[in-house]
């Protein structure tokens, strides 16, 4: 069973404290309500009933029905074994679905390999390198492996992807000397030796130290900017909330929900918080106030506050404060992608890392 | 060249941005060839390679050795035709004596660890998927793996026989040659015959060529191919050494491999070296198709 895609027009962004800023919203169609997008013609991916049963008889995918609109950085979310690379596998015509029907940019697949592939860059559950071949070389091969790449401008085109993503200085070294995170770039960096229109990622930050994770997120959102789609799979919930405006989760095969990353982080509620050492005080105070399912903690209080109003939030503050609460801190907590997936699967997001 | 130029080649003059258009392009012959020539490039430029190539050199560099040092006694060679005691008035007769006793084994083994490992190795580093998707085109790809397969063929061949000609010109004498049949040819025609004698060596390795990427295609594991070719090898040579089995021996890919020495008559006996070459053929046939149609519907999933 599926779940019905939410809706919803929540346009706050659903960045926790100290989240990085969010990409500008994608240059091409304004996301659409999934309804739509299923019957719409500019989804760059769309699958129907896409299903792969391995020969051992394990469902690996099980009924999906994914719509990726064009210019969305789509974040393709699960727990690692919850299908996410078979489904990019099926995709790039790497295997056969066991039924149902995939098509990129317009074309099914896997029948329209070489016509929709030279469109496509594509990151696979890691990089893969010849290690006795400079990083150039492995560029070089993997451009001449594309029939329609033209060999004329491609020592400049490999030259601009290892610019790109920052190993110009390393790109006579042989890739077995490279590090996990130069492995990971160079990968990044055949995906971008041609204008794409989709950019696949699978778990592109995998193994990266927090600042090579912070450059690949900043390349991505580059590369969004100049309308490329991208759909990026990942298991980090907040890696999703930084960069996608879209996203999808998956749970043990099946997709439990796909929408806007604002309509999905809107299912969790925001909760009011008030840090203080008065704890007992706050809480007879925010509760002759309407606030309602109040969890008193330590040195902090937390409920639901219905009022939306401007006023409401200050009056609030301002009778606490009245009252000889010490208010420390106050405000508002969005809900993450995090308390949506509990809200959504009533499980949590039980992954390693 | 710059990229105005290139985008002016394509067609789409009317653009003054220098930065490509996205959206289809489209295929070109040069771009087709690319894989190929980055195939052969791939290969050549392996260390593995590079090894296997400078162990069949050595080779008939040992046998020259062995052959000079034992000149005083008579010298009879083992199963396959005797070239050695020629070797010792004509150094030419190194080149033949060197590729008569590398075609059982040495040629065989690296030719099946080059085939062995070309589409199973690349499946096991994963670069495959990233060649797939580039996209390379699968037929295009094992079309490229097995054209590597025959240069290496070549490469491999003549490694053997111009370290043998090398050495057998600093060991031996060289002059006129006395052939098999008792008739005596000059050098420069000797020396024709032993590229002839080469070229029939290195097309005799085509059909394991076949085997070798077929098995390749079979396994996710570039040990495993290897060690399975050059297995079969050795086993259907083993078979092709029982008389009992006089039913099947003619189609066993090694059975004329040693014909090449017909060639060395006057005039040249093509007879087994034509069965030879056709038997390879049909090798390449079946196995170059088995291997295409396990290739083109398999599931990439390393």
């Amino acid at each position: 069973m599926t779940k019905a895609p939410v809706t919803g027009d929540v346009t706050e962004s659903a960045g926790g404290p100290g989240a990085e800023p969010r990409p500008a919203p994608a240059p091409l169609p304004p996301a659409s309500p999934t309804a739509t997008a299923f019957l719409g013609s500019d989804d760059v991916i769309r699958t129907r009933g896409l299903t792969k049963r391995f020969r051992g008889g394990q469902l690996a995918v099980d009924g999906l029905d994914l719509a990726v609109p064009r210019g969305s950085v789509f974040g393709f979310l699960g727990p690692n074994g919850s299908g996410k690379t078979t489904t990019i596998r099926m995709l790039m015509g790497l295997i056969a679905p066991t039924s149902g029907v995939a098509t990129v940019l317009g074309e099914p697949m896997p029948q329209s390999v070489a016509t929709v592939l030279p469109r496509v860059g594509a990151l696979i559950e890691g990089p893969a390198l010849y290690g006795f071949l400079s990083g150039r070389d492995n560029l070089i091969r993997f451009d001449a492996a594309d029939p329609t790449a033209d060999p004329r401008t491609r020592p400049q085109r490999v030259d601009t992807a290892l610019e790109r993503v920052g190993l110009s200085a390393a790109a006579r070294k042989k890739a077995r000397a490279y590090s996990l995170g130069m492995k990971q770039r160079l990968g990044l960096a055949s995906a971008l030796l041609q204008p794409r229109e989709l950019l696949v990622l699978d778990e592109p930050t995998n193994g990266l130290d927090p600042q090579g994770m912070r450059e690949i997120r900043a390349l991505i959102r580059e590369v969004a900017a100049e309308g490329t789609t991208v759909f990026l799979s990942s298991h980090l919930l907040d890696e999703i909330e930084q960069v996608c405006t879209h996203a999808a989760v998956m749970s043990r095969g099946r997709l439990v929900v796909q929408g806007t990353v604002a309509e999905l982080a809107a299912r969790a509620q925001g909760r009011l918080v008030v840090r203080t050492p008065d704890v007992a005080r706050a809480v007879e105070v925010l509760a002759a106030h309407r606030v309602t399912a109040l969890v008193p903690g330590e040195d902090r209080v937390d409920g639901e506050f219905g009022e939306r109003d401007d006023e409401a939030l200050p009056e609030l503050c301002a009778a606490l404060v009245a009252a000889g609460v010490r208010v420390h801190g106050f405000g508002l907590e969005r809900g993450t992608l995090e308390d949506a997936f509990v809200a959504l699967t009533g499980e949590g997001f039980d992954v390693a890392g | 060249m710059s990229r105005a130029e290139a985008a002016g080649g394509t067609g789409t003059a009317g653009r003054t941005e220098a930065v490509p258009a996205v959206g289809r392009r489209p295929r070109t012959t040069a771009g087709f060839l690319a894989l190929f020539g980055n195939e052969l490039h791939l290969t050549f430029r392996r260390m593995r390679t590079k090894v296997l190539l400078g162990i069949l050199a050595v080779l008939p560099v040992l046998i020259g050795v062995v052959v000079k040092l034992n000149t005083d006694g008579p010298h009879e060679g083992g199963g396959g035709p005797s070239f050695i005691a020629q070797t010792t008035q004509n150094g030419l007769f190194l080149v033949f004596t060197a590729l008569a006793v590398a075609l059982p084994v040495f040629l065989p083994m690296t030719v099946g660890v080059v085939a062995g490992d070309a589409v199973a190795g690349e499946a096991a580093t994963g670069t495959l998927r990233y060649l797939l998707v580039a996209p390379a085109g699968r037929t295009r790809l094992l079309a490229a793996k097995f054209t590597a397969g025959l240069v290496f063929c070549l490469a491999a061949t003549a490694a053997v026989a111009v370290a043998a000609l090398a050495t057998g010109a600093a060991l031996f004498p060289l002059g006129e040659v006395t052939l098999i049949s008792g008739d005596t040819i000059g050098l420069a025609d000797a020396l024709l015959r032993a590229v002839l004698v080469a070229g029939v060596v290195a097309a005799s390795l085509a059909g394991l060529v076949a085997i070798g990427l077929f098995v390749s295609t079979l396994t996710g594991s570039g040990i495993a191919a290897m060690a399975a070719t050059v297995g079969l090898v050795i086993t259907v040579q083993i078979l092709d050494a029982f008389p009992q089995l006089d039913a099947i021996r003619p189609f066993l890919f090694t059975h004329y491999w040693l014909s090449f020495s017909d060639l060395l008559r006057e005039p040249m006996y093509w007879d087994g070296v034509l069965k030879d070459l056709g038997l390879q053929a049909a090798y390449v046939a079946v196995f170059g198709s088995a291997a295409w149609s396990r290739f083109t519907s398999r599931d990439i999933s390393a």
